[in-house]
Formats: C-alpha cells, sequence, structure tokens
C-alpha cells in the first residue's frame, strides 16, 4: 500500500513556563492511501499535536515525517489535506456556501466552478438547501457537517479531523459517523480522525493507534478485521467489541492513575 | 409595549432633572433679583417674585423654560442662513466634525493596520498614542490654529484637525482589538489553505473587526463634536457652537449659552445614532442574529 503519512521517531517538545511538556515522543508510524485511521487516548497523549504537524500547524523538535512524499509545510502549500477543528470554525459573517466557497476563493478557483463544487460538497454532507443560512441558524451537527463540507471542497486526498463530533449529543454523533463511512467509501479519501470514544474509534476506523501521555506516545496499533461495509449493529458484533476491548485494554496499560 | 416600559425609567429622570434645575435657577437668580426689587423699592408677592427669577433677560443659570423657547426660536423659527440661527451655527461645527470624523477614522484604521501587521509600530507606536491623548486638548487648540494659520491654513481645517487628534484615537485603540480578535482555529484555518496575508486580512481580520470599529466611531464621532467646539473656542470663530458659546460668555447671554449647549448635545446625539444605525445595517448584512 502507498503510504501517505509516515512519521519516523518524531519527537515534540512545549516549552512552557512550567518547563518542557513531551508532547511527542519518539512517534514512527505509517499511514496508507485510503485508510481511515482513527488516534484514541487520555487528554495531553499528543493526538492532536501529531494532528497538527501532519497539517504544519506545529513544528516537530526531533525525527522525521512525510506528508504525500513531501514535507508538511510543502504538502500545505500544495494543498493536501483538508482539516476538520473540534469547533465548526465557520465564519460568522458568510452564509453556509460561501463558507465553502473561502477555501475555493483562497486557492484562486473561477466562479463558476465554485458554485459547482459548493453544490456537490453540499450534497455530499446533505445540507442542500441550506446555502443561503448563515452558520447560527443552522443546529451544531449541521454546523459540523457545513465545515466538512467545507475541507471537501477543494478535494484534497487527506481529511484531518480533530474530534470532529466531540460536541455533539450520541445521536447526531452516531448518524454523522454513518454518515462520514459513507462519504469515506465514496471518495476514497484518506482520514485521520482524533477521538476520545472508543466506539467511535472503532466503528469508523481501519486502523487505531492507541496512545498515552507524558510523554505523548504510541503504545498500541490496530488493524481492524471488521468489513468495509459497517451498519450501525456492527457494533454489537463479538468482533467489535473484542477490538474494543483490544483499545481500552491499550487506553488502560498506557494510563498511569498515579496522578 | 417595551418601549413604553423603557421609556418610563428615563422620563423620570428626565423630570427630575427639569425639577432640580428649576430649584436651581431660583437659588442663583434669587440674589440678584432681590437686589433688584430693594433698589426699585418693589415688593411683590413670594409666587411674583418666584416668577421673576425665572424670567431675568440674563440669568445666572437660566429656567429650562427659557432654554426651550430661546432653542425653538433659534432653531425653527429663524432663516438656516441667518446667523442667528443655531440650524447654521450647527452645520458650520458639523461639518468640521465630520470631516475631522472621517480623517480620524482613516488615520486611527491605519494605525491599527499598521500596529498589527509590523512588529516595530507594534513596540513603538501605541506609548505615544497614549501620550497623545494626556495632553489637555484645551491647551493643544489654540496652537494647532496659530501654526496652521502660520502656514496659511484657516476655516474649516484646522478644527476638524482638532477634531480628528480626538478621534483617531478610540478608533486606533478598537481596530487593533478587532483585527486581533479572530479565534485561533479561525487563523490556524487560514493557514492550512496556505493563504496570503493579504488574504487574511480581508477574509477574516477585516470582517472580524467591523463591530470593534463601530463601537470605537460611536466613541469617535462624539469626541469629534467636542474637537470641533473648543477648535472654535481659541480662533474667535464667528460661526459654530463653540463661537455661540464664547460670544454668550463675553455678552452674559446665558440663554444664548445653553441653547447653543442644547444644541450642541442634539448634534451629538444625532452623530451618536446615525453611527449606531450604520452598526445596525451592516451587522444585519453581515449574518448577525438579530438581537
Amino acid at each position: 500500500m502507498q503510504s501517505i503519512i509516515s512519521a519516523r521517531n518524531l519527537d515534540l517538545v512545549f516549552q512552557t513556563a512550567d518547563g518542557p511538556v513531551h508532547a511527542l515522543n519518539n512517534v514512527t508510524l505509517d499511514i496508507g492511501k485510503g485508510e481511515f485511521v482513527s488516534f484514541i487516548g487520555p487528554s495531553g497523549c499528543g493526538k492532536t499535536t501529531f494532528l497538527r504537524v501532519i497539517a504544519d500547524l506545529e513544528k516537530p523538535t526531533g525525527g522525521s515525517i512525510s506528508v504525500n512524499g513531501m514535507t508538511p509545510e510543502q504538502a500545505r502549500q500544495a494543498r493536501a489535506y483538508g482539516y476538520v477543528f473540534q469547533a465548526a470554525a465557520l465564519y460568522p459573517w458568510r452564509t453556509i456556501e460561501k463558507n465553502i466557497a473561502l477555501p475555493l476563493e483562497i486557492m484562486g478557483i473561477a466562479k463558476t466552478e465554485q458554485a459547482e463544487r459548493i453544490k456537490q460538497t453540499l450534497a455530499l454532507v446533505n445540507l442542500t438547501g441550506f446555502e443561503k443560512k448563515f452558520p447560527w441558524q443552522l443546529s451544531g451537527g449541521m454546523q459540523q457537517r457545513a465545515s466538512i463540507a467545507r475541507a471537501l471542497a477543494f478535494d484534497a486526498d487527506l481529511l484531518l479531523m480533530d474530534e470532529p463530533f466531540g460536541a455533539l449529543d450520541e445521536i447526531v454523533r452516531d448518524h454523522l459517523n454513518e454518515q462520514l463511512l459513507e462519504l469515506w467509501a465514496r471518495t476514497t479519501k484518506t482520514i485521520c480522525f482524533v477521538t476520545h470514544s472508543i466506539p467511535e474509534a472503532v466503528y469508523l476506523s481501519t486502523k487505531i493507534v492507541v496512545m498515552s501521555p507524558r510523554p505523548g506516545r504510541v503504545t498500541d496499533i490496530i488493524e481492524s478485521t471488521l468489513p468495509k461495509e459497517r451498519p450501525l449493529d456492527i457494533r454489537e458484533s463479538p468482533e467489535f467489541l473484542a477490538i474494543a476491548a483490544r483499545v481500552r485494554d491499550g487506553l488502560r496499560a498506557g494510563h498511569s492513575y498515579e496522578d | 409595549m417595551t418601549a413604553l416600559r423603557n421609556s418610563v425609567p428615563v422620563i423620570a429622570i428626565l423630570l427630575l432633572i427639569v425639577a432640580g434645575w428649576y430649584v436651581g435657577s431660583y437659588a442663583l437668580n434669587a440674589p440678584f433679583q432681590r437686589d433688584l426689587d430693594r433698589r426699585a423699592g418693589v415688593t411683590s408677592t413670594p409666587w411674583e417674585f418666584v416668577v421673576k427669577t425665572m424670567t431675568q433677560p440674563k440669568p445666572t443659570l437660566p429656567a429650562p423654560h427659557q432654554v426651550a423657547q430661546n432653542f425653538f426660536e433659534n432653531t425653527f423659527l429663524r432663516k438656516v442662513t441667518s446667523n442667528r440661527s443655531l440650524v447654521y451655527h450647527a452645520w458650520v461645527t458639523l461639518s468640521a466634525t465630520l470631516l475631522g470624523f472621517a480623517f480620524g477614522t482613516a488615520l486611527g484604521i491605519a494605525i491599527a493596520v499598521g500596529i498589527v501587521h509590523v512588529t516595530t509600530l507594534d513596540r513603538s507606536l501605541m506609548p505615544w498614542i497614549i501620550a497623545s491623548q494626556t495632553i489637555p486638548i484645551l491647551a493643544l487648540a489654540p496652537m494647532i490654529i496659530v501654526v496652521l494659520a502660520a502656514v496659511g491654513i484657516t476655516g474649516l481645517i484646522p478644527k476638524s484637525l482638532i477634531s480628528t487628534y480626538l478621534s483617531f484615537f478610540p478608533v486606533a485603540v478598537g481596530m487593533v482589538k478587532g483585527l486581533r480578535s479572530p479565534e485561533f482555529t479561525h487563523l490556524d484555518l487560514m493557514h492550512t489553505y496556505n493563504a496570503s496575508k493579504a488574504q487574511v486580512f480581508w477574509k477574516l481580520r477585516v470582517p472580524a473587526s467591523v463591530p470593534f470599529l463601530f463601537t470605537s466611531m460611536k466613541v469617535a464621532v462624539a469626541a469629534s463634536l467636542v474637537g470641533a467646539i473648543v477648535g472654535e473656542l481659541p480662533t474667535g470663530a464667528v460661526a459654530g457652537i463653540g463661537a455661540k458659546l464664547l460670544n454668550g460668555s463675553y455678552y452674559s447671554q446665558t440663554i444664548d449659552m445653553f441653547a447653543a449647549l442644547v444644541a450642541g448635545s442634539v448634534v451629538a446625539v444625532m452623530l451618536v445614532l446615525l453611527v449606531g444605525l450604520a452598526a445596525r445595517i451592516t451587522e444585519r448584512l453581515m449574518g448577525a442574529r438579530p438581537a
């Protein structure tokens, strides 16, 4: 399988007022084309930091990482990925269609093509008909779908998602998980997905990266044996539960309860 | 219904002020009236005496109705081109105010853009801007007028420059805050798109700063008016609210002075309301949730 992201002995130390914080320690990881990879672990395990390193929002202090065979900076300049933040981060003064147009405007895409892409991506996230609404007129789940549409609009092969559904209630979350899998199947994108939730990680992923804090490191990498076709009730199957148990063990092993 | 409920406290305070004002004008005008009556050998009933204190031609403190009458006559009953018309004087001051406000807003925005984008300016400019506002404008205004007159600039421009001096400050401070107001995720998003500095500025910083701009413009427009009036005082200006105040004080025309003050307040209120209206329209166009 062609490797999209390849990290070797990646280190990142933040210098803070309270001394250095070891956010990433010796992380070595390969992510293949078309994979759906979840990063799971407690707060401070470096899962978001790792995503931000891929996105060139943080600079590693040691080791090496390549994205599409380039440095993260080159990959960012080549607009290799779409990033979905924990909050929808829509610009409140732009309508939904204008929010989706934002990356297209910045990348200098012609107006007619912008309109076409907005139409396609809105259909992809089931938001057709909400073009002219402002963000506050949409529910939290719809806002997050709009922000996913925005990340999809310029058709990058890589989608980086940082706890995109973390702030949503469980029912909305289940629904968006289903839609995300559907979307992934249709578009064959590579997705890196940060989450706190074990069921979410197991349900979505082809590969689960279990991380632990102080210092942030990878403790387990689980290749999922679940089929690509995943109805919601797969979550009650023994196979699913077995993977979930392994994730939980990994989390428990890496977690120190001393503090 | 809500309009009524909101206006009740305001009206109550207004009535209190008017009542206090009447008491004050009686107290301040009574000694002179007593003096007059004694010299003329007039005795009057207490009520007649009270009425007399409220009808003096040059009272120490004019009664509200005297000011109201003067204001009404000089606003509505005179030709607006007459130099006794308050509309005429208000317009003279207003034109300097608006010009100075436009300069001040432009200058304030330019300074803020510089501070936000150039580290050197960020470090060097702010203390000077703050220091500039600690100099009493009353001391500075005559100097500006005299210096500019020496180089041949007179009339509207020197007055508006004093307005500019007062109004650029709130705009500069507000816009620095506004241009720095975007959330981290909004800025990170731009970074992931590899957006240029100019794109970040026009597509994120500018729209994010609009509410800050209007808030500071409300303060700035009122300051501009003060600046224009202050600018009229040392120049021996023949027209404008400031000139009216100055003339009133030369000739003890207290009623005229108070009427001019009222005219100034009315102009100030209208200006602030106008900026507020512009703010509301802009915010609506920018998709703000109706309050």
